[in-house]
């Protein structure tokens, strides 16, 4: 009989997410495809900067926390010297889209055997609402008050359809965590990505679409029907590259 | 000791680094280190070590940080713009109490600067090697040899404090051929992976974790550690050689590849009947106060600060020791152009016998 409870990974306190925000049910699916495949004691959180920071206060297991964007080289030197963890990186879209458009790009291609789990809510959450290169056309950010005009700022940055253009990645899809099949999904998404990299299969990356009531300045259920009509539609949800699959 | 090579200084702090347990490097390629990224590429997996070429200094210090925080002798090298991109890196490292061994090959600057050898770096290693104000220990070698002896120490230094080493040798030193007598190779263990790490090869079964943000009480109490630490090694690790200082009446004050210039100067000035001596810093930080503040200013009429780069940059450090009991000149060559033993006698010379520079 299945037991719905707390992952041993997440520690027993008060979220520090605010009410509604998807990130700590992100972080409540990572640690549980994690927990499933018996690997909590194994597993190595590297944690970026924004509000995936706010890991560092949850997060139970053993996690190195780094520099904004580079997670993925920070990855890359943990498993580099210690290939029998489960290592992964939980970044945000300002984290890995913008500063650390080289570091999750290089790591991507050079094939490292890591996840990287990218929490995409199309704002910068911990700074306030800046816009982020995940920001939709027309959306309202602190640093777009008349929405993104994509003459200035260019078009919201698509990272799984970028990531799936390189050869090394084995995996990688997008979920988006507005609906109950959607985080479903995540759930057999992550821990398929998981087990692929614990089979040293190589490079994996799980976006996760989510919200961000306080910057988009809207109720929580507001953000789940805005995500249904602007997000989903411009960042598709599905399986993007899986080279089991093709195999 | 092990055995006798040929080898350029690069190349020596590459092998030595092998034989001091390195076994992680990451770097990007830059003039007028690169013998050192070659080298490791080939000789890391011989012994079981990883080698990454990362896409910018930027990653390739964060590399470094992820695999120090492993437990694992870990290490990057570059030269002056390098190293600017790698302060962030390093930064963090001292942020997050992990030990790390970088190496600066130094160049002409500011900017790209010139990819010829130069000493322009002292200011930035010395006082701000990243935002934050912290402090690395600073080495300056003169030779290969001594290249090498003081890779083998450097992570013995980075663990002991939990804190980054910084090795700063000029582009000449690292590429001139010397013999050095290489240090037998230590094996580390990867049980031997230290308590505070992240590793589980040691049997850990606690959670570990490492940050580079504090809350701030912590962090203040952090900040004064730090500042504990910087005045320990003033009273227990600063290294200088002192040369024919005993009876000089003028001291040249100079480092690396301007002090193997400078000694030959000293030589040659004491065959005339000159007393002139020198003293050499090893550890730029913490710089050898002492040596400087305790002379016989009733003796000594000057002191000469002799770089490789235009303004000197370690003159200010040496006249917080003199404290205006006698003055104290400046020689030096830039922006690549070396120091030669006809420019730097004739300076001294001109200094001594009543010229003012």
């Amino acid at each position: 009989m299945a037991v719905y409870k707390r992952p041993e990974l997440i520690a027993d306190a008060p979220s520090g997410y605010c009410p509604g925000c998807l990130h700590s049910l992100a972080t409540k699916l990572v640690a549980e495809a994690i927990e499933e495949l018996g690997q909590a004691d194994n597993a190595l959180n590297v944690i970026s900067v924004g509000c995936s920071a706010l890991n560092i206060l949850y997060w139970s297991g053993d996690f190195l926390s780094v520099a904004h964007g580079r997670a993925p080289a920070a990855a890359t030197g943990i498993k580099r010297t210690n290939p029998e963890r489960l290592v992964f990186a939980y970044q945000g879209d300002g984290d890995l889209a913008a500063i650390g458009l080289a570091e999750i790009m290089s790591a991507a291609n050079r094939g490292e055997n890591f996840t990287v789990v990218f929490a995409n809510n199309q704002t910068y959450g911990m700074t306030g609402g800046q816009m982020a290169p995940t920001t939709l056309i027309g959306q309202k950010t602190t640093t777009t008050v008349y929405g993104r005009d994509p003459q200035t700022t260019g078009y919201p940055m698509k990272m799984c359809e970028l990531i799936s253009t390189l050869e090394a990645p084995v995996y990688v899809a997008r979920f988006a965590l507005n609906s109950p099949k959607g985080v479903n999904d995540a759930r057999k998404g992550l821990k398929k990505a998981f087990r692929l990299q614990m089979e040293g299969k190589g490079f994996t990356f799980i976006e996760l679409l989510t919200n961000c009531p306080t910057n988009w300045k809207m109720t929580p259920l507001q953000t789940l029907e805005y995500m249904n009509t602007n997000t989903i539609p411009y960042f598709k949800p599905g399986v993007y590259k899986d080279k089991e699959a093709q195999a | 000791m092990g055995e006798k090579r040929f080898m350029k200084g690069n190349e020596a702090i590459a092998e030595a680094a092998v034989r001091a347990g390195c076994r992680f490097f990451a770097g990007y390629p830059i003039t007028p280190q690169n013998e050192i990224p070659e080298y490791l590429s080939r000789r890391l997996p011989e012994v079981g070590g990883a080698y990454v070429q990362g896409e910018s200094e930027v990653a390739s210090v964060n590399m470094v940080y992820g695999a120090a925080a492993m437990g694992t002798r870990s290490m990057t090298s570059s030269s002056g713009p390098g190293i600017s991109l790698k302060a962030e890196g390093i930064s963090y490292l001292a942020a997050a109490m992990l030990p790390a061994v970088i190496v600066n090959i130094s160049r002409g600057g500011p900017g790209l600067g010139s990819i010829q050898p130069a000493q322009s770096d002292y200011l930035q290693a010395t006082k701000a090697l990243g935002h934050g104000g912290f402090h690395a220990m600073v080495f300056a070698p003169n030779s290969a040899q001594e290249a090498a002896d003081i890779m083998y120490a450097a992570w013995d230094y980075a663990e002991r404090d939990r804190n980054p080493v910084l090795v700063l040798m000029d582009g000449c030193l690292g590429n001139i051929m010397e013999a050095v007598d290489l240090p037998p190779m230590r094996e580390i263990k990867p049980e031997d992976a230290p308590e505070w790490s992240l590793s589980r090869r040691n049997g850990r079964d606690y959670q570990g974790n490492i940050t580079p943000i504090y809350t701030e009480p912590i962090l203040e109490g952090i900040n004064a550690m730090a500042g504990e630490m910087y005045k320990a090694w003033e009273e227990d690790d600063v290294k200088v050689e002192e040369f024919m200082v005993e009876d000089a009446e003028y001291i040249i004050v100079a480092y690396g590849i301007a002090s193997r210039v400078s000694k030959e100067a000293v030589l040659n000035l004491r065959e005339k009947g000159f007393k002139v001596g020198l003293i050499r810093p090893i550890t730029l930080y913490p710089f050898p106060k002492k040596s400087i503040r305790n002379l016989d200013y009733d003796r000594v009429k000057g002191i000469i600060d002799i770089e490789m780069t235009i303004p000197a940059q370690m003159r200010e450090d040496i006249e917080l020791q003199v404290m205006g009991r006698c003055p104290v000149y400046e020689y030096g060559r830039s922006g690549g152009c070396l120091l030669d033993d006809d420019g730097v006698y004739d300076a001294i010379y001109e200094i001594i016998t009543g010229g003012d520079r």
